[in-house]
């Protein structure tokens, strides 16, 4: 243990020495160094733990009162902490490069914050005391800040800034009071707990479940409390969106899953209520995901879309719990972990890709970019790994995790109990509306953006970006190639990490994991198969045109020779027959000129989707909230020195109830 | 080892025989329309000219208009490895869950042929792909309940355990739970293989297609590549459907498969008969046609409940 915090020390500071550098590219590199050398040397004890199941912690005394600083690793935990060290490293080394394209900027204070973002999760997913946790949540929850509004002389920026940090304080306080409830029931903040609440009955506890639900959820993207999403990561520099949609995000699931394993019991109806909130983040993501013209918002929205598919996954586990069907347990949450780890691989490559493109273009505009592969090669190749692996394609990563959700869910589907099958057909077919609405969404962004014709001065202009971040995107590509091709080793290591959650082991068990092993096999070898046919067929190809002629000329469009770039099929028109057929869902505004006249002059359209909830829902909460509060303006002097007399005030007051 | 050779050897009819799905196709829409007809072997005529042409590639285009073909083809002879032949017969990749493989697959396909039409950078390929999207999206959910719901029925998750527990007893016990999926399955098989009344192969306006039109610039063996592809996913399609109805499971192979090829060909006879009594559906209604795909593959669900 001591070894994962020398690392994690390494990292932080590294962060703290970069602040003094005045030298701006040795400021990032500096940093960026701490975070790679901190990280191998914290993935070693990780990969320890996760390869034996070995269980290893260390606590130290803490002069907080109810704290101590006790950390301890076990395979969920390892399980976490090794995506976010590894790719924590890789997003950093791409930070080196895209970092320096703020020129007249000092990067000291981005760099000492990205290193505490690092440091932050890998303690919150190593915390064992509800204290140490939340002041980590909070180290994690602060840095990202900063980090959003890095680019803080725009107005949108300050503003997304601001419902990030009010999200995450919301949410911050569902946790709250959530670790009160837990240490008055369990009688410590250790989470080393406590068969005490057994005796308490199920009430308690489901209300528990859900406060952890809220304060994780927000921090996940859960609808309806995915509302910051959309306006964070597009204004975050791109290397920042990748870690917190990459990784930081990910600390909600990590929540809600050491939630499921503190708790005593588990109830059928959260799974219910996990798979319910699952399909409606799943496709209501994917369907806002289709409608956007910014391509980062876009894969904000497909962020919230994953995080769909996870918390399906996660429901599928609790109903097996709860039903005692062991594989649709293990497989749920085999499955959501698979795809969380997934996820962070693929989502930190499409936001590092799509850096890559706003660095060298300028314009987050899908319809203003087009012909992109032929200006930025290395950029759109990692992209399509991205994109074919995020839509869970076969024979990328991406579909290993789905796989195993569908399996789990047809397994269900086919074993007994009504119920069962009402609860795992919906993640069936939610799965498959998803999985059908992401192939349209990232078909369309890949193509409209690196496909195609330029469709815009920015677009013909793009170059491909420097060597770091090129680097980073190849190593994470990889990486979803590696991982879907190596799944039936990896898989195993993560259901021996699952297996303690659902607490159920039997002969039968190791049946199903063997089974699952083989079929995974099988995968890979199709996997294979396939590759091996597509090489031999470009092979018969060149056969075959050896000996005929193969000549250029330009696209054949129907009989309109040399079409411009302008009469382009664009995203948005690419999108609008199913932004249309869900009009009643996603309440899409347009704004056209009506053409009157025989020969209309000019024609104007236009079209946006802004997001439901924020509209409809918080939006008048917080109006409301704003009237309130206004009338409370008077207590208000702008005088420092009242303030400190305020808190003087209520500190009396608090200790003369004390001492009643 | 006999085993394995009838893994090996359902592949190979499959390329065989697809093409001629299409020429039989053509023959009975001929025939209704009161005309001779091509002949049957002509879509093997047309694959050997296609692949002893040139090509022509456009200037907009780039890498991935030429990968297009490759994965697309790829794919599908992977799927046509994983769909076993005939009742009780086992494919070379078989598995629990293999039907989730395959329609993934498909996907995959379906993702290439997409970005391989965008590449051209014509509007009328970007039209096709936008439609292609959005209905293959739709029929994806009625494909996996309608699955789901013949998994629920044979108690199997992989094809060949589907096919082997359709029996004469199965029949009788969850008639419902067939023919509803059966009939999922060929609303869609329609959409997904591009026949009227979802798309139209023959029509001659590029504004109305929805899969000819995003092959438009595909030329010489890639074209090839992309006619024989469609032939061996019309090919899955009817294997498919046919081994969710025959009841031939107890059949020795000998029996069970060349009875499974003769209903295969019927599929294409049926789809002959469709086209030439029905007018392709207005693009805009295609939609209600593939949600009542999918509440048909709920209500066969609903049946399949009992067991």
């Amino acid at each position: 243990m001591p070894v994962a915090l020398t690392g994690l020390c390494v990292i932080a500071l590294a962060g703290l020495i970069a602040l003094f550098i005045k030298n701006e590219k040795h400021c990032v590199r500096f940093g960026a160094a701490g975070v790679i050398v901190g990280s191998v040397i914290s993935l070693i004890p990780a990969l320890k733990v996760l390869i034996s199941g070995n269980v290893i912690s260390f606590v130290a005394p803490w002069q907080v009162p109810y704290g101590s600083f006790y950390v301890e690793l076990d395979s969920i935990s390892a399980l976490f902490l090794i995506p976010v060290l590894l790719i924590s490293s890789i997003i950093s080394l791409y930070g080196c490069g895209y970092m320096l394209a703020y020129k007249n900027r000092r990067l000291g204070s981005a760099t000492f914050f990205f290193n505490m973002l690092v440091v932050g999760m890998a303690m919150v997913v190593m915390a064992r005391n509800s204290i140490l946790f939340l002041v980590s949540w909070e180290i994690m929850s602060l840095a990202a800040y900063f980090l959003v509004t890095f680019d803080d002389e725009h107005e949108s920026v300050r503003q997304a800034g601001w419902i990030y940090l009010i999200a995450t304080h919301l949410g911050t306080a569902f946790l709250l009071a959530f670790f009160i409830m837990l240490g008055k029931y369990s009688g410590s903040l250790n989470f080393d707990y406590t068969n005490i609440f057994q005796t308490t009955g199920s009430s308690p506890v489901s209300v528990l479940f859900l406060l952890a639900l809220l304060g994780f959820g927000t921090k996940a993207g859960i609808m309806p409390l995915h509302v910051w999403m959309p306006e964070v990561y597009p204004a975050a520099p791109s290397n920042v969106s990748a870690i917190m949609s990459g990784l930081m995000k990910k600390m909600g699931v990590y929540g809600i899953i050491r939630t499921i394993y503190i708790l005593p019991t588990v109830e059928i109806w959260w799974g219910w209520l996990l798979i319910g909130l699952g399909a409606v983040t799943g496709i209501l993501g994917v369907l806002f995901a289709l409608a956007q013209h910014d391509y980062k918002r876009m894969l904000a929205y497909s962020s919230i879309e994953n995080v769909g598919i996870i918390i399906i996954g996660i429901g599928l586990g609790v109903v097996g719990i709860a039903q005692d069907s062991q594989v649709l347990a293990i497989f749920g949450f085999a499955g959501a972990l698979m795809h969380t780890i997934n996820h962070s691989i693929f989502k930190s490559l499409l936001f590092m890709g799509a850096g890559a493109i706003l660095q060298t273009t300028g314009t987050r505009y899908m319809d203003l970019l087009g012909g992109l592969i032929k200006r930025m090669p290395k950029t759109a190749s990692a992209f399509a790994i991205g994109a074919l692996a995020i839509c869970g394609l076969p024979p990328l990563n991406g579909f290993i995790g789905e796989f195993i959700l569908y399996y789990a869910s047809f397994f269900g589907a086919i074993t007994d109990g009504v119920e069962l099958v009402v609860t795992t057909v919906t993640a069936i077919a939610s799965l498959a509306v998803i999985g059908g609405f992401a192939l349209a969404a990232f078909a369309n962004v890949f193509g409209i953006v690196f496909l195609g014709e330029p469709r815009s001065p920015q677009a013909l202009n793009a170059h491909d970006v420097n060597a770091e971040m090129n680097i980073a995107m190849a190593i994470l590509a990889a990486l979803c190639i590696v991982v879907g091709f190596a799944s039936p080793l990896i898989l195993p290591v993560i259901i021996s990490a699952v297996l303690p959650i659902v607490s159920l082991n039997s002969d039968d068990m190791v049946f199903h994991i063997s089974r699952i092993k083989i079929i995974l096999f099988i995968i890979s070898a199709a996997s294979i198969t396939f590759a091996l046919l597509a090489g031999i067929l470009i092979l018969i190809r060149k056969k075959l045109l050896s000996k005929n002629i193969v000549t250029k000329s330009p696209t054949w469009d129907c009989g309109y020779l040399a079409a411009n770039s302008r009469i382009q099929y664009t995203s948005s028109s690419f999108s609008q027959p199913i932004v249309d057929m869900f009009k009643s869902v996603l309440f899409s505004k347009s704004k056209a000129v009506k053409i009157t006249k025989l020969f209309p002059q000019q024609a104007q359209f236009e079209s946006s989707t802004p997001d439901v909830s924020s509209e409809y829902l918080y939006r008048p909460i917080f109006k409301w909230v704003d009237a309130v509060i206004s009338k409370m303006r008077w207590v208000q002097y702008g005088v420092v020195q009242m303030y400190v007399l305020y808190i003087a005030i209520t500190l009396i007051i608090l200790l003369v109830w004390k001492l009643r | 080892m006999k085993e394995l050779l009838i893994k090996i050897i359902q592949p190979v009819i499959a390329f065989l025989l697809a093409p001629m799905l299409l020429g039989v196709i053509n023959r009975i829409k001929a025939n209704f329309a009161g005309r001779k007809g091509l002949p049957i072997l002509q879509p093997y005529y047309d694959l050997w000219r296609l692949f002893h042409k040139g090509a022509v590639y456009s200037t907009t285009t780039s890498m991935i208009f030429k990968l297009a073909p490759i994965v697309c083809f790829a794919s599908i002879i992977l799927v046509v490895m994983i769909v076993p032949l005939g009742g009780g017969s086992r494919s070379l990749f078989s598995f629990n869950g293999d039907l989730i493989l395959a329609a993934y697959f498909l996907g995959l396909m379906r993702f290439f042929i997409v970005i391989g039409a965008l590449d051209t950078g014509s509007s009328f390929e970007g039209m096709g792909s936008s439609r292609e999207v959005q209905f293959s999206a739709l029929a994806e959910p009625a494909l996996f309940i309608a699955l789901a719901a013949m998994a629920r029925q044979t108690s199997s998750i992989s094809f060949a355990g589907i096919f082997s527990a359709v029996d004469p007893k199965m029949w009788t016990a969850g008639c419902a739970t067939l023919l509803l999926s059966a009939a999922t399955m060929i609303i869609v098989l329609l959409a997904e293989n591009s026949r009227i009344p979802v798309d139209d192969p023959n029509t001659h306006l590029e504004l109305t297609m929805i899969h000819e039109v995003m092959v438009l610039d595909n030329s010489g063996p890639d074209f090839g590549f992309i006619l024989y592809g469609s032939a061996l996913k019309l090919w899955i399609f009817a294997a498919i459907f046919v081994g969710m109805l025959l009841p031939i499971s107890a059949m020795p192979i000998w029996l069970s498969m060349p009875i499974t090829i003769v209903a295969i060909f019927t599929v294409a006879v049926l789809i002959g008969i469709i086209e030439s009594c029905m007018a392709r559906l207005r693009l805009l209604n295609v939609p209600n046609l593939l949600l009542t795909a999918i509440s048909l593959a709920v209500l066969s669900l609903v049946f399949a409940l009992r067991n």
